[in-house]
């Protein structure tokens, strides 16, 4: 039924959210409701055509579609050498990042259907939502290094925006302000670092550069700057310190779908390193360098999660923490390099960490939303007794907690085993540091649990509801994810992981596709 | 459906796990099972003992977020004083990082490669 | 001496560093809210001027179509790239400027280090 559609199935999946951030806005003129039932019809769509061309990838293969071609595999034009034309290329590893940003995105938006009610410009919060999904997906589905700055900009111009989403709080402004100021440089410099190749191969996209590399002093700026601008976008110690700034002022459902924004970064830092530049340069020596900033990333993270006081900043330094563990296991994994051994163990692990984090630390902003929509507060220092009204969302509170501080049997357990025992043979302090961090982990969830949902009950919070059927929902629908893949992990593992990490280790096929 | 997860040097399987709690739980069931039946509920020996002060309310002694960790944040206070003024929050200082980390693998990856 | 190896040659890429340089500056020792903004769009001009720069082909002639001559042309990516580039940058400064307006509003001030009560 779909055979004549999968071919467009890649530019679809950006257009569709394009369009529906636009007229998203046209439809919240005719009233809320038909907006809500627009916007949930197209994700609904986006979701269903992702998980369409995901099975088509993970059974044929990588598809390329080019843009402005007469058909969609016509990568270089009649006449041309090169490719001139956009092209977006998708494979596995870029479809499954795909289904992870839009299956968040979907719980997200069922979350936020009854507490965004209450708030002003709601209309604009769609779009918003919209745009930045267009974003992220761009990143994870282009072939393009120009089409990418796009992307990313998109991407950050809609979540600076999102950010500043509580306007009659002060701090707001503050963050939204910290956090484009950090992203617009970051994507400047990606932009530098593209002018570079553009003067030395007059081409832009990132499997034709792949192949025509010269390793040049040149190309080497480009990589420390590429490699310091996503690092800085996936919120890697030190260069972390917008990320609890920005999660922490952000609306709770806003701070989950930017976890998976920041992952999207992680994804991009990934196709640079491994596509772009695989063998080229010292893989040893890189790996080692994005060893080390994991490591300071999940040590000053945890560290610092620990004293502090606002739910949602809290939360955001774990999320530095956890983006650590991923770097930590994607730097051994540049390290070994190889599709056997504890290098491509590590780059699974790595991969499957980055599917859990999305979802753990999704719920984790979401019932840190849910506690601000019934209590209005966000200081924990404030809060008290919450489990006595609140039973789903601190049942949902205690999964999150066990799968993002690894403990059997969520997934977060699984995805941590296969970082301790891959990175253990490249340097056992560093594994031995993570799990460490990890037990660091469990105290500041305990802190949390014990200070927000046990302790006696206040009296004004005697009348605090639980939340409404929709949020309880969304955080329901996380949970289940989050119980599902940490009691079938090798089911993932092998279906889905182990294919994403091999379009890695395998870049040959990517880059020959011009 | 229940299959085992290689994870480099050993193997994961929630399954096995699952079945390793429940028969350790049903061991613990039956030791807490055999103990003295003392334990009256409602009665005195519920109360905690404060030197023989009045109890106070469950309000008034709660400990808040802030001081959970109280006796971990007093014995690392030179390591979490530094800290918190390196989280400076302001603008300057979060690119001057940024540029310190850029120069640092530039001259690593320049010098060395 | 050829043209290529001149310093006037030189003088665009020379100016793009200077740029990026400046605006580093700007970023990394201005406290005041508008005169980051004012770095990173000095940074914006300086990566558009090199892409423009890497533009230019010797005896090459611009991609009009009008009167076009029968002479190779140059390909006009970097020009749509920086057309792209301009665009973006402009909606990022608006932002970044309404942010600066917002915090001034809230805060009475557009000191980078009195508007910081998100630290530690």
């Amino acid at each position: 039924m779909f055979e004549n559609l999968v071919p467009h199935l890649p530019i679809l999946i950006i257009a569709i959210p394009l369009f529906g951030a636009f007229a998203s806005y046209l439809f919240s003129k005719v009233s809320d409701k038909a907006r809500d039932v627009f916007a949930f019809i197209v994700l609904g769509v986006t979701e269903f055509l992702v998980l369409v061309l995901g099975k088509d990838i993970y059974t044929n293969g990588l598809r390329v579609y080019t843009l402005g071609a007469t058909s969609a595999e016509l990568t270089a034009p009649t006449g041309y050498i090169m490719p001139v034309r956009i092209i977006l290329e998708v494979d596995a590893l870029s479809i499954f990042m795909g289904i992870i940003t839009v299956t968040v995105a979907f719980i997200v938006f069922i979350f936020s259907l009854k507490p965004m009610k209450e708030y002003s410009g709601t209309d604009k919060y769609y779009t918003l939502m919209f745009l930045l999904l267009v974003g992220m997906l761009g990143i994870e589905f282009t072939g393009d290094l120009f089409n990418l700055f796009v992307f990313l900009e998109i991407a950050s111009i809609a979540g600076a925006a999102l950010v500043a989403f509580f306007t009659h709080r002060d701090e707001s402004a503050e963050a939204a302000f910290k956090y484009v100021v950090i992203c617009s440089l970051g994507a400047l410099l990606v932009l530098f670092a593209v002018a570079l190749f553009y003067g030395q191969y007059d081409a832009l996209n990132i499997a034709y550069l792949a192949n025509v590399m010269k390793y040049s002093l040149l190309d080497k700026i480009a990589f420390c700057v590429l490699l310091c601008a996503f690092a800085m976008k996936a919120g890697s110690a030190p260069m972390h310190m917008w990320k609890p700034d920005a999660y922490g002022e952000a609306p709770g459902p806003v701070a989950a779908i930017l976890v998976t924004a920041s992952l999207v970064s992680m994804y991009a830092l990934l196709r640079v390193c491994f596509t772009l530049y695989g063998r080229g340069l010292n893989t040893e020596v890189i790996g080692w360098i994005i060893t080390v900033l994991g490591l300071l990333s999940i040590f000053i993270g945890v560290t610092m999660a620990l004293i502090q006081n606002n739910f949602g900043r809290l939360i955001g330094y774990t999320a530095v923490a956890e983006v650590g563990f991923i770097l930590l296991a994607a730097g051994v994994g540049f390290a070994g390099f190889s599709s056997t051994g504890f290098g491509f163990t590590a780059l699974q692990a790595g991969l499957f960490h980055i599917l859990n984090d999305a979802l753990d630390l999704g719920l984790l902003f979401l019932v840190s939303g849910a506690v601000l929509h019934a209590t209005g507060k966000r200081n924990l220092n404030e809060l008290s007794g919450l489990a006595r009204n609140m039973k789903y969302t601190c049942i949902f509170f205690i999964v999150g907690l066990c799968a993002v501080a690894g403990l059997p049997p969520m997934n977060g357990f699984a995805s941590k085993l296969m970082i301790y025992e891959s990175v253990y043979q490249f340097n056992p302090v560093f594994s031995i540091i993570a799990i460490l961090a990890s037990i660091f982990m469990l105290a500041v969830f305990v802190k949390v649990f014990y200070s927000v949902f046990l302790g006696p009950e206040l009296k004004e919070f005697s009348s605090v509801k639980e939340v409404p059927a929709s949020m309880l929902l969304a955080m329901g629908a996380l949970a289940v994810l989050i119980i599902v893949i940490g009691l079938c992990p090798d089911i993932f593992v092998n279906n889905v992981i182990n294919p994403a990490a091999r379009a890695l280790i395998d870049y040959g096929i990517y880059r020959g596709v011009v | 459906m229940f299959g085992i997860l290689e994870t480099g040097y050993g193997f994961w399987s929630p399954i096995i796990w699952i079945i390793t709690i429940i028969v350790i739980g049903i061991i613990l069931y039956i030791i807490w099972h055999l103990g003295e039946p003392a334990y009256k509920k409602g009665t005195e020996q519920t109360k905690p003992f404060l030197a023989g002060m009045p109890e106070p309310s469950k309000e008034a002694v709660t400990v808040r977020a802030d001081n959970v960790y109280w006796g971990f944040k007093e014995a690392l206070k030179h390591y979490y004083g530094p800290m918190i003024k390196t989280h400076s929050g302001i603008i300057n200082d979060y690119i001057s990082w940024f540029v310190v980390v850029l120069a640092i693998v530039f001259v690593i990856i320049g010098g060395l490669l | 001496m050829t043209l290529e190896s001149s310093a006037i040659f030189n003088l665009p890429f020379i100016t793009v560093v200077l740029l990026i340089i400046i605006g580093m500056y700007a970023l990394m020792f201005k406290r005041n809210l508008i005169k980051i903004v004012i770095g990173l769009t000095l940074i914006e001009s300086g990566v558009n001027l090199f892409l423009i720069a890497l533009g230019y082909r010797k005896g090459c002639y611009a991609p009009i179509y009008t009167n076009a001559p029968t002479t190779a042309m140059v390909f006009p990516t970097p020009q749509a790239l920086t057309l792209t580039s301009i665009v973006i940058g402009l909606a990022v400064t608006a932002l970044m400027l309404s942010f600066a307006v917002l915090i001034y509003k809230k805060y009475g001030t557009i000191n980078a280090e009195k508007t910081r009560r998100l630290k530690g």
